[in-house]
């Protein structure tokens, strides 16, 4: 008894017996079969479908110009509408953020709510790239959440930071510029070593026994107490940070104060006035200070 | 010369005509080694994907330099190596002829193409990189490998004229389609101006939208002319053959193949759609994407009509069943890619894993499924083996590759869907709803998911190179009589 696959197989070679192309290579033959109908038909309203289209968007070149379209569509004028239509959504309440004292923004719970949705996705896009999720921090990008300020943690100073950048190429910017102890060789490496001695017993808090920390003490006070304060309290003035922490830019080790010292590295943060509307950076300097470091 | 040859595995008396089987012996191997490589470092930058120290903190092996090893591994190096070994097998057998030119010039193919895949490997994790997607290797690099393809395509179109058969098999019009664009796509995009004559940086000779028109151009085409026209002549072969059956349809085999020489070629725009690329250009890249749709499927009506009569070939034979199954992903694919090219439908799925979940069903489910269908009749056959060593092997090869891109194309489907709608969601107040770096926690778990795909597919991949190996390496002959040992095809058989 002949399964159902074999019944088809016979019926199937005895049309192809007569239907083949006559063709033959290494064994392959061909069906003159024809196009399949359905398929013809999707291919055909493929083609009137691209006809279509093309003449109601923008589609076939000519010398300079194009074919503006029935619709008139243009990709740039649809961006631009949607843009503006979440822009009204957003203006009235960015609009009085931007100009409202901070406290007269944090008693209108309606303001609040606002500031607060701005706040933290602008930070989330922006600023948590460098700053870490939360402002945790990382060496080189201060940890905004514990509060050891470099420029001053209130909200008008955070304000400030964020508008016009450190180091940036805004003319407001924040600047500071620590000398170069030893690459322009105004410390010697053995006294480098033993101010970075003295600030990481003294100010950091480590314990090591049989290091003298006298002459370190007596260099610390010639050369970096003017601005970093006798007692490492810092000067925002200046942008001295506080050595006298627990928290460090740069970590913990003695090996980056050395280094430091030698070279110093110089941050920049990007002035945001250039990126961000003033209703948004206000928001982030309420986020900011809300991450657990606020003055 | 022999007065034997081999045919359908039977040894003919068919007078002096041998083939050069040797190459596509070299081919072979090569298509096998760099597939494993390629889905290696597929792996492992997936790995670096869902945890990021995998990058170890060194330049050599961050994602951004091993990424292009992987695309190269696998388009040029395990797709290439299979194309031209099979180009080169095809288009001997339809012909009736030998290779065109002296054995040494199939081998300066063989090994001029395998030591430009080496340097551009080697260049990528030392740095060096044209920035072009799919077109990495600086310019010295690029003019080696025009050498090596022009060589290809005069042997190739050497053998086509000394035929002996009175037409030309449709499987070498798709190759013939394959060897004359290719070499006119990589002329074209890799036109650079090297800064120095002993320095490898260049810059392109194109600008600005032009510059990513061109690489686009360039880029849609690969898929094409490389990824589909090539291998849709791999299929042209190898259905038919292992499948015993005839072509299901010599008109629709025309009709598909001008139409889809003729469609594919405008298609490129649509990789740049909402980009600064103007409108009218996106959308004609868009219409003619929707119109490729039926001449692709040409292809796949013709692969799996011409099962008719033969399904039940599909349970005994594991390698056919990989050619199938392959003609299904390649039907998917095709659709896909029209629909993902639909303006509105871009909106969502642009720069999202969408966009590699739809490049690996091809990559994947069509261009190595319908290699490893290839690869297993071909091994046999070649080194004069009376079957594959496993066919079961084979067979758990199938079951668990295709369990691997399951897994890897819904992963990335979802994956693709979540990041799309999380870009796009405002709140009530008119603020975007989700930063980036919370869609990139969210599609974490499908980063593990298509890990998990990626490894169950080099499993597979190991599985075959094992059983090939053993094919290899066994003693039972396909035709008794012929010696046992490479290269044996074309051998006079023993006792002559």
């Amino acid at each position: 008894m002949p399964t159902k696959i074999e019944k088809d197989a016979a019926r199937q070679a005895e049309a192809e017996a007569v239907r083949t192309t006559g063709h033959e290579w290494d064994g392959i033959y061909e069906l003159d079969t024809p196009l399949p109908k359905w398929w013809v038909y999707l291919f055909i309203a493929c083609v009137v479908f691209a006809g279509v289209y093309a003449l109601l968007y923008p589609s076939i070149p000519y010398g300079r110009g194009y074919m503006h379209g029935i619709l008139g569509y243009s990709s740039r004028d649809s961006v631009n509408a949607e843009v503006a239509a979440v822009d009204k959504q957003r203006a009235v309440a960015m609009g009085r953020i931007a100009v409202l004292p901070f406290e007269k923004i944090e008693a209108d719970p309606e303001l609040r709510e606002v500031a607060e949705i701005a706040g933290r996705t602008a930070f989330a896009n922006d600023c948590q790239p460098c700053h870490g999720a939360g402002g945790a921090g990382r060496p080189g990008y201060p940890a905004l959440a514990a509060g050891a300020w470099i420029w001053g943690g209130h909200l008008e100073d955070l304000q400030a930071t964020i508008t016009h950048g450190i180091r940036s190429s805004d003319p407001e910017a924040r600047e500071s510029d620590m000398p170069r102890f030893g690459a322009d060789r105004m410390l010697t490496k053995a006294q480098i070593q033993q101010v970075a001695d003295y600030v990481w017993t003294h100010f950091y808090g480590h314990s090591e026994s049989g290091v003298d920390t006298a002459p370190g003490e007596k260099l610390f006070a010639d050369n970096c107490a003017p601005c970093h304060g006798d007692h490492g309290q810092g000067e925002r003035e200046v942008g001295a940070p506080r050595l006298a922490s627990h928290v460090h830019l740069y970590g913990d080790a003695r090996e980056t104060i050395v280094a430091q010292i030698v070279a110093p590295h110089e941050g920049i943060m990007p002035n945001w006035n250039k990126r961000l509307d003033p209703g948004t950076i206000k928001s982030l300097a309420l986020y900011v200070h809300g991450l657990g470091g606020g003055e | 010369m022999s007065k034997y040859r081999v045919q359908d595995g039977a040894l003919v008396d068919g007078g002096p005509l041998t083939y050069n089987d040797d190459v596509v012996r070299k081919f072979t191997i090569a298509a096998v080694i760099w597939a494993i490589v390629a889905f290696s470092v597929g792996v492992y930058i997936a790995t670096e994907l869902c945890w990021p120290s995998f990058n170890l903190g060194l330049p050599w092996t961050n994602f951004g330099r091993l990424r292009p090893v992987h695309t190269s591994a696998a388009i040029f190096a395990f797709g290439g190596s299979t194309l031209i070994g099979t180009a080169f097998y095809v288009v001997q057998r339809t012909c009736r002829a030998r290779l065109w030119g002296p054995p040494a010039l199939a081998n300066f193919v063989f090994w001029g193409y395998q030591f430009f895949i080496v340097m551009a490997a080697l260049s990528y994790v030392m740095g060096f990189s044209k920035s072009r997607e799919y077109a990495e290797p600086e310019w010295h690099l690029d003019i080696w490998l025009t050498i090596i393809w022009v060589t290809f395509a005069v042997i190739y179109v050497g053998t086509l004229v000394k035929r002996r058969e009175p037409h030309i098999y449709v499987a070498n019009w798709f190759y013939l389609a394959f060897i004359l664009t290719i070499a006119v796509l990589h002329v074209v995009n890799n036109l650079t101006l090297p800064v120095s004559w002993f320095g490898s940086k260049s810059y392109s000779l194109f600008s600005g939208v032009q510059d990513a028109l061109v690489q686009w151009w360039y880029g849609h085409n690969a898929v094409g002319f490389f990824l589909t026209a090539g291998f849709l002549g791999m299929m042209y072969y190898f259905i038919p053959k292992a499948a015993n059956r005839p072509i299901y349809s010599y008109r629709l085999s025309i009709v598909h193949f001008w139409s889809l020489i003729f469609i594919y070629i405008w298609a490129g725009p649509h990789h740049l759609l909402w980009t600064a690329l103007p409108d009218w250009t996106q959308t004609l890249g868009m219409v003619f994407s929707i119109m490729l749709w039926m001449p692709s499927w040409g292809g796949m009506i013709n692969g799996l009509m011409t099962l008719s009569g033969a399904w039940d070939k599909l349970r005994t034979d594991p390698g056919l069943r990989f050619s199938v199954t392959a003609v299904g992903f390649y039907g998917m694919a095709t659709f896909e890619g029209p629909v993902m090219s639909i303006r509105n439908v871009n909106a969502l799925s642009h720069y999202t894993d969408w966009g590699i979940g739809h490049v690996h069903s091809g990559s994947l489910g069509w261009v190595a499924f319908i290699s490893f269908g290839a690869i297993y009749y071909l091994v046999p056959k070649l080194w004069n083996r009376d079957g594959l060593y496993s066919v079961r092997l084979a067979s758990w090869h199938y079951w668990i590759a295709t369990l691997g891109i399951v897994v890897y194309i819904v992963a990335m489907w979802v994956a693709g869907i979540t990041e799309g709608l999380m870009w796009r969601a405002y709140d009530s107040h008119g603020f975007l709803q989700y930063s980036f770096i919370e869609s990139v926690v969210a599609v974490h778990p499908f980063m593990v998911m298509r890990l998990i795909g990626g490894l169950l597919f080099l499993t597979g991949g190991l599985l075959m190179a094992y059983n090939l190996a053993r094919t290899i390496a066994g003693t039972k002959p396909l035709i008794p009589g012929l010696a046992a040992a490479w290269p044996v095809l074309g051998a006079a058989p023993a006792g002559e």
